[in-house]
């Protein structure tokens, strides 16, 4: 633990705080956008925003894995184990999402849906040895870091003959998500968000490295701080966002540069390539169809494919009425925008997917806008 | 013929054997079972009454009852079994009014096919725990279900207990200024269970810290008896109960981060698992909340009892209108410890 603790020290906190508190320009503000909710995460748990000044703002962007599957895609899991009786093997934070007819993974699970939470694409494959007899299908989510582990276990299950194994592929890629904010209308014309500068994914850039982030930084010149998930990587970024802001700079810099370089984990890009390809299109929950910007499984690994070895159709859903997680994934809306936040929209009970998981903004907001919009004094000033 | 029949000529077979539907049918299987397990092992004065109740005198004064239903899932971890569990938890629960613990009571839910040798560790480790404890269990009831409509074994144990004169302990009596204290690190029980269950392999050296808290309570309220709050932070952990007494009492809370023991090994799976120690359940570990003069005192009587060596005090009550409990983290920023919405889940990224 001590090389963990070691990043979240409260006297280099604050030195990094006067230091980004003196680099500033107060005439300017500085929105910077988390793409992960890793990110989003650690600003909340560690309460980063208090050591910011007040014209630095986080913008949390959509890199939550479970908040930008559409609803579709979880209506097509909830049919495998309705419909098919499969085995549905899930990460455990996809279990609350809600999906159409006030379904979600959790409740079918309760009515007697076989819908097993796992750890790693290891005790999928562990089920499926155990269950000859059942179809057992992993629903594979997230961005490029869950991708690799997907690969390792198709790779497996084809090399043991495992027949009764197959994967239900959502895998998207971060670069085409960013792209598509940067072109999105709001942002280019409108002008109702701006969005000054990034913090680099922390994780997914240990898969890619920092080079697909070259490309946006240059052609939309917006600089790019490759950052780490820990609270004090999170300041260091911001401090380095700010200074290129100042300098006039767009660059890709890497913060993270104990784990990320520039050309990533050749070996894991090697094995994602042999058993993925890209698609065409896939929907994103608040980005909408984004060319380009998920995995599909290759040929040569057809037959661990759920989508072709049962009958899934494309079910276009929509989210409940009222509920801006769109928007909200796209930074143009904050959680507290929306009529459903913590009026009917609770963690308790979530409408939407940004109020799911604790990467979601509405969940970080829920804890935290909440409390700052009560009136209650802040914790540091009562103890003072 | 001169030999005493005897009532059960064949001993039950509890190595090989296991539960059937007839050790529930109210007929003489079932009380053999009752006889040569139950009794054996949880003997006492009141249960061989053999009634279907136990009579016993009671003192005047405030009595308290409390009640709880075992299900944890593996029946067997380290540092404990369910068995034990349910003693402590139904102790402590009666124990967080100030109270001592007199009796129990425990209803045996048996899955058809649960192996006699499995039931036999548990029902000995119960009556070891009650012994240790002075607490017996002193009536109970057992019923069999179908192969698939239990978990082995679930277990519910009810306990009565009888305030000493003056103490008056109740989750709405925290008030602003008081302090909040806990008796040792958060987590440990919760940890020790995920790390156990088998789909989730990665060992660590914790142990639950499920242990009978009543004598340390004993000895905190005969030391300070005008304790205003005392609760167990089981399921949701800590981060729970304070939401629970900050709520009932009207009250918000304010807690330093770096107060809070947690162990690092508890800390590292949770790092690990993508959870908060602070929403991981604990079974030996107790909130106090008194007035702030007391605090010091009431920290002393606890760190003299081994059960609550590592004692601290974490926070102190605040006035506010919305319940908040709000943390200081040791990064320097402030932030909400909310209620546990649903189940924690581990993050994915």
């Amino acid at each position: 633990m001590k090389y963990v603790e070691e990043f979240r020290r409260h006297d280099l906190a604050q030195q990094l705080a006067d230091a980004i508190g003196k680099a500033v320009d107060p005439d300017r503000q500085y929105n910077l956008m988390e793409f992960c909710g890793g990110h989003t995460h650690a600003i909340f748990r560690y309460g980063v925003q208090d050591l910011m000044p007040p014209n630095v703002k986080f913008v949390h962007g959509p890199g939550c894995p479970v908040c930008v599957l559409p609803i579709g895609r979880i209506d097509n899991a909830i049919q495998l184990v309705e419909q098919h009786d499969v085995i549905l093997c899930t990460y455990g934070d996809m279990l609350r999402v809600p999906a159409s007819g006030r379904k979600s993974l959790l409740r079918v699970k309760a009515a007697g849906g076989d819908i097993r939470m796992v750890y790693s694409t290891q005790d999928a494959l562990a089920i499926a040895r155990d269950n000859p007899g059942r179809e057992v299908v992993f629903f594979a989510i997230g961005f490029e870091t869950t991708t690799p582990p997907s690969a390792v276990a198709i790779r497996q299950a084809q090399a043991g003959g495992l027949g009764n194994f197959s994967v239900f592929c959502n895998h998207v890629l971060t670069p085409a998500a960013i792209q598509n904010i940067l072109e999105s209308p709001e942002l280019r014309t409108m002008g109702s968000i701006s969005i000054d500068g990034f913090f680099g994914p922390s994780h997914v850039s240990s898969i890619i490295g920092s080079r697909p982030y070259e490309f946006f930084a240059e052609e939309f010149q917006r600089p790019v701080v490759i950052a780490g998930f820990e609270p004090l990587d999170v300041m260091q970024s911001a401090l380095m966002l700010v200074r290129q802001l100042n300098e006039g700079r767009h660059e890709v810099e890497n913060e993270y540069t104990r784990v990320v370089t520039r050309a990533g984990n050749i070996k894991a890009q090697t094995l994602v390539a042999e058993v993925f390809e890209l698609r065409r299109s896939f929907e994103w929950r608040g980005l909408g169809l984004v060319p380009y910007s998920a995995l599909r499984i290759k040929d040569s690994f057809g037959g661990l494919d759920a989508e072709r070895r049962f009958d899934m159709p494309a079910i276009a859903a929509s989210d409940v009425k009222g509920c801006e997680c769109p928007s909200i994934l796209r930074g143009v809306k904050r959680p507290t925008d929306c009529k459903l936040f913590g009026t009917v929209c609770t963690p308790d009970n979530p409408m939407g997917s940004c109020m799911v998981s604790s990467e979601g903004a509405c969940a970080a907001y829920w804890s935290y806008g909440r409390f700052r919009q009560s009136g209650t004094p802040d914790a540091r000033e009562s103890a003072a | 013929m001169s030999a005493v029949l005897k009532r059960f000529p064949v001993r039950l077979d509890i190595r090989r054997g296991s539960v059937d539907m007839t050790h529930g049918s109210g007929g003489r299987a079932m009380a053999q079972l009752i006889e040569e397990l139950f009794v054996r092992h949880l003997d006492n004065e009141l249960l061989r009454q053999s009634n279907d109740q136990a009579a016993f005198a009671v003192a005047a004064g405030r009595m308290v009852m409390s009640t709880d239903g075992h299900v944890v899932s593996p029946l067997f971890f380290p540092g404990g079994d369910i068995g034990s569990l349910a003693v402590h938890g139904t102790i402590n629960d009666v124990a967080m009014s100030g109270a001592r613990p007199l009796y129990l009571s425990a209803g045996f839910i048996l899955e058809e096919g649960f192996p006699l040798a499995d039931l036999e560790r548990v029902v000995a480790s119960m009556a070891r725990a009650a012994t240790a404890a002075g607490v017996p269990v002193v009536t109970g009831d057992t019923k069999v279900v179908e192969k698939g409509k239990g978990d082995g074994v679930f277990i519910t144990t009810t306990g009565i207990g009888i305030v000493p004169p003056g103490v008056d302990i109740s989750g709405d009596h925290a008030r602003p200024g008081d302090a909040i204290l806990v008796s040792g690190s958060m987590g440990d029980h919760g940890v020790t269970i995920m790390s156990s269950r088998e789909n989730l392999q990665f060992e660590t050296s914790i142990e639950s810290d499920s242990a009978p808290l009543h004598e340390l309570v004993a000895d905190m309220v005969a030391a300070v008896p005008r304790i205003h709050c005392l609760r167990d932070p089981t399921r949701g952990g800590l981060a729970t109960t304070l939401n629970e007494l900050a709520r009932q009492s009207g009250v918000g809370m304010v807690l330093r981060e770096d107060a809070i023991p947690v162990k690092p090994a508890v800390t590292a799976a949770c790092e690990l698992l993508g959870l908060d120690p602070l929403y991981i359940a604990n079974e030996g570990k107790l909130v106090c909340i008194c007035a702030r003069q007391d605090a010091q005192r009431v920290l002393e009587v606890m760190q003299m009892h081994p059960l609550g060596g590592q004692g601290a005090i974490i926070g102190e009550v605040v006035e506010d209108q919305h319940g908040f409990v709000q943390m200081e983290t040791g990064f320097g920023g402030s932030r909400i410890v909310d209620w546990l919405a649903g189940e924690q889940l581990p993050r994915i990224c």
